[in-house]
């Protein structure tokens, strides 16, 4: 549904998007992920021909974003980051004068207003002016505005900024829901958000494309090697963390033991195994028959947070490398 | 065309739900409504004082009402005008509903016509007021109503003129005052412009009166159709709105 090739944009100055390609089949929500000004906004401006590229193609439904704007317009619905809503108007007229620009006209354009406030829950506010809804209903008559006509894609710039956790719920639901009939291209810097929505995600930081993969593959992928932590306590209250170290290094298959947190008479060590072998079992047959307590065994699941700052955090080499060297516990603060 | 109706629809209502379009008929039913009430002292004055002197000249309220009346509006017209036009494309840029507009399937030809067409007829509506001094003339006197119409379409067209510059000048900046204030200044130049003709002959002289609105509404204002002039202002419109259009393709650009 939509072919990206080599799409780079160039300003005065500076490089917003670096070469991007990427594929998005018909039917799927992809999540654009990125940091704030990673590129997103440019990359979305370009396929709703709001920006022309600077090199490179993007096709979407079927035409060339530069060759044949009118028709890539006519079947997107585009939602940019502040919902593009006129404050003096009323609700039910704006929709009705997008819905006109968009092509609609008599019984079809009443049918189709009606039907987005139903699915967009903004039946309550069709007399109200714009620039008094709150937040959450602006972001949602955006939302209406952008599906008014049945576009065959969707793009959404951050359609979940700004809104308290229950409109973020809401919006989500309303954006799955929205799946199947439309391909949809989500941009957030949230990370859940991609996790719950989403199934295929598009990373790219400083206009770079880092990684286009589903979910579940992306999370598998920079997992690579097992890592599982280790909670180990002595019995008499009193540990020696470097014989443990020692013990847990000679386990056949690990490759790296770490001591995270120290406390006294027990320690956290990190334990990373090659990839492809499973010390689990080892390593707590080890630990026992050691004569050590074992509190605690579990494997580290990363979360997409952590392989999105392991995808985007630093250089380029360490993005090309899903697994860094040097783990470090990751608190990612969930906006 | 629908879609310069919608876009022209969609202005003129924002115009007229907002305290805009109320403020400047207010305005200029208030000025219009002082040159009038001075005007037609002035004409039985002059009346007066002829009947006492027993000279007797012809008094017509065409060349003595009307017409100065008519230049008048062309002056409260430079006020009026970049009230008008300067939230045409700059409000539209600084809340970004731009970006609804570029991104749906209609031409930028259409978005401006339709702009700069709700200006005009938002300009319109203000002659009507002047329609309505006039009326009175018409009731008690026996004016000419040919004249009055050409110089109705003089001011029209002499209004779309500077509205089409002011609409070029509202796609460069995102900021209103900024655009009402250039858009005045340079309204208030073609204006004046007319001027040098008085006292200097020269090529350059002779050139900057011809770029004046003023000079070419001369014609119009005496009730006379100079195609030279009439192709004047809607070159100058079509420059405008051309202008405009090459603007908002920058924007793209550049942004």
């Amino acid at each position: 549904m939509i072919t990206v090739k080599d799409l780079t944009k160039r300003y005065a100055g500076a490089t917003a998007v670096d070469q991007i390609s990427f594929e998005v089949p018909k039917g799927q929500i992809v999540g654009f992920l990125g940091p704030n000004g990673a590129g997103k906004t440019t990359t979305m401006r370009i396929l709703t021909c709001f920006l022309p590229p600077s090199a490179g193609s993007a096709n979407v439904a079927g035409f060339d974003v530069l060759d044949q704007p009118f028709e890539v317009k006519k079947r997107i619905g585009y939602l940019p980051e502040t919902p593009p809503i006129y404050p003096e108007m009323e609700t039910a007229e704006y929709l009705k004068f997008v819905g006109r620009l968009k092509g609609l006209s008599g019984a079809q354009l009443e049918r189709q207003i009606d039907y987005v406030s139903e699915r967009c829950s903004i039946r309550d506010v069709r007399t109200k002016l714009l620039g008094k809804l709150s937040k959450g209903y602006r972001q949602r008559v955006g939302l209406a505005q952008a599906i008014i006509h049945n576009p065959d894609v969707l793009i959404l710039d951050e359609p979940t900024a700004g809104l308290d956790p229950k409109q973020i719920n809401e919006t989500r639901d309303l954006i799955k829901s929205l799946a199947g009939d439309h391909t949809i291209i989500l941009s957030t810097h949230i990370l859940p958000e991609v996790e719950q929505t989403c199934e295929q995600v598009i990373i790219i930081n400083k206009g770079k494309l880092v990684a286009t993969d589903s979910v579940r593959n992306l999370q598998a992928r920079a997992r690579g090697a097992e890592t599982v932590f280790v909670e180990v306590a002595g019995r008499n209250g009193s540990l020696e963390v470097a014989m443990v170290q020692q013990k847990l290094e000679h386990i056949g298959g690990v490759s790296r033991v770490n001591c995270k947190q120290q406390f006294d008479g027990r320690a956290i060590f990190e334990v990373e195994s090659q990839t492809g072998r499973t010390v689990r079992a080892d390593l707590a047959r080890a630990v026992v028959e050691s004569g050590w307590d074992l509190n605690e065994l579990r494997p580290s699941a990363m979360s997409l947070e952590e392989v999105f700052l392991q995808l985007t955090g630093g250089d380029a080499s360490k993005a090309q490398t899903p697994v860094s060297e040097e783990k470090v516990p990751v608190e990612v603060v969930k906006s | 065309m629908r879609n310069i109706w919608i876009i022209c629809r969609k202005e003129l209502g924002s115009y007229f739900v907002s305290p805009i379009a109320y403020l400047l008929l207010t305005l200029f039913g208030v000025i219009f409504g002082y040159f009038f009430w001075t005007a037609l002292k002035f004409f039985v004055f002059r009346g007066m004082e002829m009947q006492m002197s027993g000279q007797m000249y012809p008094m017509n309220l065409n060349e003595w009402i009307i017409r100065p009346l008519l230049s008048n509006v062309g002056v409260i017209g430079l006020f009026m005008i970049p009230l008008i036009t300067m939230r045409l494309f700059a409000e539209e840029k600084r809340t970004g509903t731009i970006e609804l507009l570029a991104t749906s399937p209609i031409r930028d030809t259409e978005i401006i016509v339709g702009k700069w067409l709700a200006a005009l007829i938002l300009y319109s509506s203000l002659l009507l007021f002047t329609a309505l001094n006039f009326a009175f003339l018409f009731r008690y006197g026996h004016p000419d109503w040919k004249p009055l119409l050409v110089g109705y379409l003089g001011i029209l067209l002499q209004a779309g003129a500077l509205l089409a510059i002011g609409t070029f000048i509202s796609t460069l900046t995102k900021n209103q005052i900024i655009a009402g204030a250039a858009t005045f200044a340079v309204c208030l130049l073609l204006y004046v412009f007319g001027w040098v003709a008085g006292f200097d002959t020269s090529t350059w002289a002779r050139v900057l009166s011809y770029t004046s609105v003023a000079v070419h509404n001369e014609s119009f204002s005496k009730g006379v159709i100079d195609s030279k002039d009439a192709i004047f202002y809607l070159s100058v419109i079509f420059l405008g709105l051309f202008l405009t259009a090459r603007s908002l393709e920058s924007l793209r650009w550049r942004s």
